[in-house]
């Protein structure tokens, strides 16, 4: 039995590796990441095959949209329009400061067995306790947490509320001060903490026009640090990934993923 | 044959009162299409280590209702990250209106707004433009203060800037 179980755990993570690699990516389009004056912004948000492209569907917001102001406090977006392969909103942004600009979800999915019957269930952590039971035959729980997002300045750039739920990037160079020939460095968290082994991914907008992805690809260090110096300015899409236990002694497996758009601005 | 050239500059500053500062020509060069807007011209003094010494001018549409015209500041983008993201325009003394192609003469006295007192050191003198359905450009000058004899030098530009000449008047 036990054997059989870590078995099926083993061929779930399998499994699980594969979504990893999906063709498809998730992300929002800023009309600008700078600002003189406060005013509107207009976002797209898509999922393409190419990266800043709008070729396969929109980008599904519904309620999990929080566009965070410099005080803390939340702003709604205006004007919010789902096309066949974009999603389009706006933003007033009124305040001196750094805007963010997330979709966060996390979700668990349970399967088990009751006799030769699988039993399934999709939900969040608080109602796990109350559709799964604990002890079930062959009990397998994952858990896919991811955070999309994006960062615009009004003014001078401000700091920004750490993210203590899933993973997250920590500004130690601010995502809103990033130039063409200088280096950057940011950290990547879990759940607030500083991880290192997290492969995070760089690409610039534009990829139609050349042969090369000219994907970057760098490694948390062991602060969770990467260090990158920018060889090109433009629109970046920087995507982060890791899978591994939820926690100590738990029998969740997680799968955490993080995207932001950036801009590098030219010297 | 330096010193007595030295001298009579010398005698030529104290016979004319002049203090010790810094004369600027700006030439901003005429661009012949139809579609023509002032350029955004920002003029600052920086010391090695980037950080801003003084803003001697900023040039902006500052008559533009609701300040609409502060919308483009960011477009000077060295002097937006160096500097203008920092103030509140319109800034007494250094903000003002944007100007006609032609030469623009302006002057900067030691101790006065907005060149203020120097500390005795190096100092990178910028000139950045920025003109709407136009381009950007930025000339820098290093320049030593206070200088030990009055000193002319220029830099010339080559699309939304001319010639910039730069005397430092000890």
């Amino acid at each position: 039995m036990t054997l059989r179980k870590s078995l099926l755990t083993v061929g779930l993570g399998l499994a699980l590796a594969a979504p990893l690699a999906q063709a498809h990516e998730f992300w929002l389009l800023p009309s600008s990441t700078v600002l003189s004056s406060p005013g509107y912004i207009t976002v797209d948000g898509a999922v393409s095959n190419d990266i800043f492209y709008f070729n396969y569907r929109p980008l599904g917001i519904r309620d999990n949209l929080v566009i965070s102001a410099p005080d803390g406090s939340t702003l709604e977006a205006e004007n919010m329009v789902q096309g066949k392969l974009r999603t389009v909103f706006d933003a007033n942004l009124q305040a001196n400061g750094t805007y963010r600009l997330a979709i966060a979800n996390a979700s668990l999915m349970a399967s088990w067995k009751e006799g030769t019957e699988t039993k399934r269930w999709r939900g969040n952590r608080d109602e796990m306790a109350a559709n799964v039971p604990a002890a079930a035959d062959e009990l397998v729980v994952r858990e896919s947490v991811s955070r999309l997002e994006t960062f615009v300045t009004v003014g001078r750039p401000s700091e920004l509320q750490a993210v203590t739920e899933g993973m997250a990037l920590e500004a130690i160079t601010h995502p809103n001060d990033l130039y063409e020939g200088s280096q950057a460095s940011f950290r990547f968290v879990v759940d607030g903490k500083p991880t290192a082994d997290i492969k995070v991914e760089l690409i610039r907008a534009g990829t139609r026009y050349r042969d090369q992805l000219e994907k970057i690809t760098l490694t948390t260090d062991s602060k969770g640090e990467i260090h990158h110096t920018w060889s090109h300015p433009g629109m970046y899409y920087l995507k982060a990934q890791a899978a591994g236990a939820a926690e100590q002694g738990s029998n969740i497996e997680r799968r955490l993923s993080y995207v932001a758009t950036l801009e590098v601005l030219a010297q | 044959m330096h010193k007595p050239l030295l001298l009579a500059f010398g005698l030529l500053s104290a016979g004319s009162a002049v203090s010790a500062g810094i004369e600027l020509d700006i030439e901003l060069p005429q661009i012949g299409v139809a579609d023509y807007r002032r350029p955004y011209v920002a003029i600052w003094l920086e010391r090695p280590d980037h950080s801003v010494a003084a803003n001697l001018a900023v040039w902006y549409d500052v008559k533009m209702r609701n300040a609409e015209g502060a919308k483009w500041l960011k477009d000077m983008r060295l002097w937006w990250r160096r500097s203008g993201r920092d103030l509140e325009p319109p800034v007494d003394g250094v903000t003002s209106a944007t100007r006609q192609p032609g030469q623009h003469t302006l002057s900067f006295v030691e101790g006065q707004s907005p060149l203020g007192k120097l500390a005795a050191g190096d100092y990178v003198l910028f000139v950045e433009a920025s003109r709407e359905h136009g381009g950007r450009e930025v000339l820098s000058l290093p320049i030593q203060w206070p200088p030990s004899a009055r000193t002319a030098s220029e830099i010339q530009g080559k699309h939304e800037l001319g010639r910039i000449g730069v005397q430092l008047i000890p």
